[in-house]
């Protein structure tokens, strides 16, 4: 079975400017879509998921018209989408495409998950080390505490 | 060391500990040092702790510094809803060191990261209380001759205990052989282990506290809290298991010392503290000295 990059994107309609978030794990397209918070952008939002892809077996993919992300939401894409590419579209043509990166640390865009932290009592910018990229593990710089994968929430 | 705040234990390196560990050694000869003459010492006690603060004001006057703050915030502009920021940038103007103690988390090191002058956590909710960590290591070193190569135990809940990860991450730069005992359900953090994992050093698990009294040379004991426990029937099934008798230490080696963070309940018996292995009260005398050694290095004087 053959299918080049087009082909696919065939499979959700071309968009003219704006960003495509591609190779989405399925079951974190609507995290993505919540905390980008596209379910009240104004443009046009296009969204498959269970689709087919040649490197994930089943992918997702978001189309977003007439947006181009700052280092902040692609930060936050990466950590609950590490896998997911990013295409910039300019006139219908890929002016970009990048996979995303989990950065070394993360300010401000995560809360930490424990309650009597400084930063969930006070006005204080969240930091994290990311301890582990692969299982994600990030370290509060205030309370020193670890949050996991399954405890991240975003501001 | 001058001007760097001591929020956890990491933040100074190996040889600043040891640095600190001398100049302490240096005050417990000579105590009384008008050094610090015409300074101030802000001690912001946002939750009480008596045993801590006055460890550190007893310092502070023994170095001839004045000591401002209070004792807990039902005392201070806190109560009336001021932010922590606020408090901090307002007792930087009146002091040139801070000593804090806060129930919040992390509550120190964004204090240090406010303030205009130098903080030292005297305890962030459960994360860290540095100062504790080197009056540990002083009494150690004092008692064994050494830090290096030695096996040492601690005993109750070491899941919570903040002075025992904070020891533990401590001690893990100097060969130590950890024997850890605990209830099941009050292990060591796998985020504790993993320190001493990274040095490639030993350590034994234990449930129970006899086994481990022959083979060390420290035995430090903690609290355990019932509060701890989901179910109590847990709580009472465990509490009787690690509590030390004196007739438990005829089997111990003669170097053998008990430390406790302070204060005790019922972990330790009475009739231990008349055994010259005791050592939890000089031990929390070692603290003046430490804190000595810290206001003196990081305000420059020595
Ligand atoms: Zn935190």
């Amino acid at each position: 079975m053959k299918k080049d990059e087009t082909g696919k994107e065939l499979q959700v309609s071309a968009i003219e400017n704006g960003t495509v978030i591609d190779h989405i794990p399925c079951e974190s397209v609507f995290q993505v879509i919540k905390i980008l918070g596209l379910n009240e952008v104004e443009d046009q939002v296009l969204f498959g998921t269970n689709l087919e892809s040649q490197k994930m077996g089943k992918k997702g993919i978001i189309k977003v018209s007439n947006k181009f992300f700052e280092p902040d939401e692609i930060n936050k894409i990466a950590l609950v989408a590490p896998t997911a590419t990013l295409i910039v579209i300019r006139n219908f043509r890929v002016a970009d495409k990048k996979k995303v990166e989990i950065p070394d640390s993360i300010e401000k865009i995560v809360k930490c998950f424990n309650p009597n932290c400084i930063t969930n009592n006070e006005n204080v910018t969240t930091r994290f080390f990311v301890i582990d990229k692969q299982d994600l593990r990030l370290k509060c710089h205030y309370c020193e505490k670890i949050t996991a994968k399954d405890n991240i929430w975003f501001y | 060391m001058k001007n760097k705040s001591l929020v956890s234990i990491t933040d100074y390196t190996r040889e600043e500990h040891i640095q600190i560990l001398n100049l302490a050694a240096e005050f417990e000869k000579h105590p009384i040092q008008k050094i610090l003459e015409g300074t101030v010492v802000a001690t912001l006690f946002f939750e009480p702790s008596t045993r801590t603060r006055l460890s550190f004001e007893s310092a502070a006057s023994r170095l001839g510094a004045k000591v401002i703050g209070f004792s807990d915030s039902a005392s201070s502009s806190v109560q009336k809803g001021e932010s922590l920021r606020d408090t901090i940038m307002t007792v930087s103007n009146y002091a040139d060191i801070i000593v804090m103690r806060h129930p919040k988390e992390g509550s120190a090191r964004f204090a240090s990261e406010v303030a205009a002058v130098p903080v030292i956590n005297a305890g962030d909710g459960s994360n860290q209380h540095p100062t504790q960590t080197l009056l540990d290591m002083y009494s150690i070193r004092k008692t064994q001759g050494k830090l290096d190569d030695l096996n040492i135990a601690f005993v109750g809940d070491l899941k919570y205990g903040r002075t025992v990860h904070s020891l533990v991450m401590a001690l893990c730069n100097y060969n130590t052989t950890f024997h850890l005992v605990s209830p099941n359900d009050l292990k060591l953090p796998s985020s504790v282990k993993i320190h001493i994992k990274d040095k490639n050093l030993h350590y034994y698990q234990y449930t129970e506290l006899v086994d481990v009294i022959p083979k060390v040379d420290v035995l430090y004991m903690t609290r355990i809290q019932k509060e701890r426990f989901s179910d109590p029937i847990d709580y009472e099934r465990v509490k009787n298991s690690y509590i030390l008798k004196n007739h438990m230490l005829d089997t111990s080696k003669p170097n053998l010392k008990i430390m406790h963070p302070l204060p005790r309940v019922n972990e330790i018996t009475i009739d231990v503290d008349k055994n010259p292995k005791a050592y939890y009260f000089e031990q929390a005398l070692n603290g003046v000295f430490v804190r000595q050694a810290l206001l003196a290095s990081i305000l420059g004087v020595k």
